[in-house]
C-alpha cells in the first residue's frame, strides 16, 4: 500500500484531464462540494467522487466536513515537493551551465 | 462561506512531539521557516512572527486562541501595523495528528480576506513552510525556503 501523498500517487493523480480540471476549479474557488464540482463536468457524479477520492488519496485535496455537507480545498504541498525535487534542481543546473558558457566565452576573449 | 479560508496537509515521518517542538523553538524554525516565533504560549497572550534578518523585523503579530501541547495550536494573524484591528486578524489552526505510523500536519487559515496582500502572502507561504518543514525532519536539512 502506498503512504498518503507518495510521490507516485501524486503522479498518478495528476494523469488525469477530469482531475486537473478538479484542482483549477478548487484553485479558483476553494473549498466547493461535490455538486458545486459537478456543475458543467461531462461527467457522472459518481465517477467526480471517485477522481475526489484518488486526489484525496494523494494528498492534492483534503476534505472538511461541515454539517452534512463535505468541502473539498485544494492542497498544493505536494506539487510544492515535486517542484523541489524535480524543477528547482534543474533549474540550478541551467544556471551553472550558463555561468560556465560565459566563464569559456569570456576567458576567451583575453 | 469558504471564500478566504485555506487547508494545507503534510504528512511527515516523525512523531507529534518533534512537530510540535518544531513549531516552537526558535533553533528549528529559524532553519526552515527564517523566522521565530515568539510568546509564552498560554490562551490568550500575545505572540509574534519574527524575521531572521539579524533586525527582528516583526512580519506578523497575533493572539494565542488555543494550545494543546502536542496536538493544536490556533493563533490570531495580522500585520505588525493592524496588532490593535481585530478586523484585520485572520486565524490559523495547526493540528498535528499521527496517523498510520505518520503525522499530518494540517494548517487551515480562515477568516482571510480574498485576493489581499496577506492572503496570497499566506497562499504561497505555506506550501513552503510545511515542504521545507518536512524536509528538516525527515531528512535533518531544510529546503531553501523562501527561494523564488
Amino acid at each position: 500500500m502506498t503512504a498518503i501523498g507518495d510521490v507516485d500517487a501524486v503522479f498518478k493523480a495528476l494523469a488525469d484531464p477530469t482531475r486537473r480540471e478538479l484542482l483549477d476549479r478548487l484553485y479558483s474557488n476553494n473549498g466547493q462540494t461535490l455538486t458545486e464540482l459537478c456543475k458543467g463536468l461531462p461527467v457522472a457524479r459518481q465517477s467526480v467522487s471517485q477522481h475526489l477520492d484518488v486526489l484525496a488519496q494523494a494528498n492534492l485535496i483534503s476534505v472538511e466536513w461541515r454539517g452534512r455537507e463535505k468541502h473539498h480545498y485544494v492542497n498544493p504541498v505536494p506539487i510544492h515537493e515535486i517542484y523541489e525535487r524535480w524543477i528547482r534542481k534543474h533549474e540550478v543546473q541551467r544556471l551553472q551551465a550558463l555561468h560556465e558558457f560565459k566563464k569559456r566565452l569570456e576567458g576567451g576573449r583575453k | 462561506m469558504t471564500a478566504g479560508r485555506f487547508k494545507y496537509v503534510t504528512y511527515i515521518a516523525s512523531t507529534p512531539q518533534a512537530v510540535f517542538r518544531a513549531l516552537l523553538d526558535g533553533q528549528l524554525t529559524r532553519q526552515y521557516w527564517k523566522h521565530t516565533n515568539e510568546s509564552d504560549w498560554k490562551p490568550g497572550s500575545k505572540w509574534k512572527h519574527v524575521a531572521d534578518d539579524g533586525q527582528g523585523t516583526v512580519r506578523v503579530v497575533g493572539t494565542v486562541v488555543e494550545m494543546i501541547p502536542n496536538r493544536r495550536l490556533v493563533l490570531t494573524w495580522a500585520e505588525s501595523d493592524d496588532a490593535e484591528d481585530p478586523k484585520q486578524h485572520s486565524q490559523v489552526t495547526i493540528d498535528v495528528e499521527p496517523v498510520g505510523g505518520m503525522v499530518r500536519v494540517t494548517v487551515t487559515h480562515e477568516e482571510l480576506v480574498p485576493g489581499s496582500d496577506m492572503a496570497n502572502k499566506v497562499a504561497n507561504g505555506w506550501p513552503r513552510v510545511l515542504s521545507s518543514l518536512k524536509s528538516l525532519l525527515e531528512t535533518g536539512h531544510a529546503l531553501d525556503t523562501w527561494a523564488s
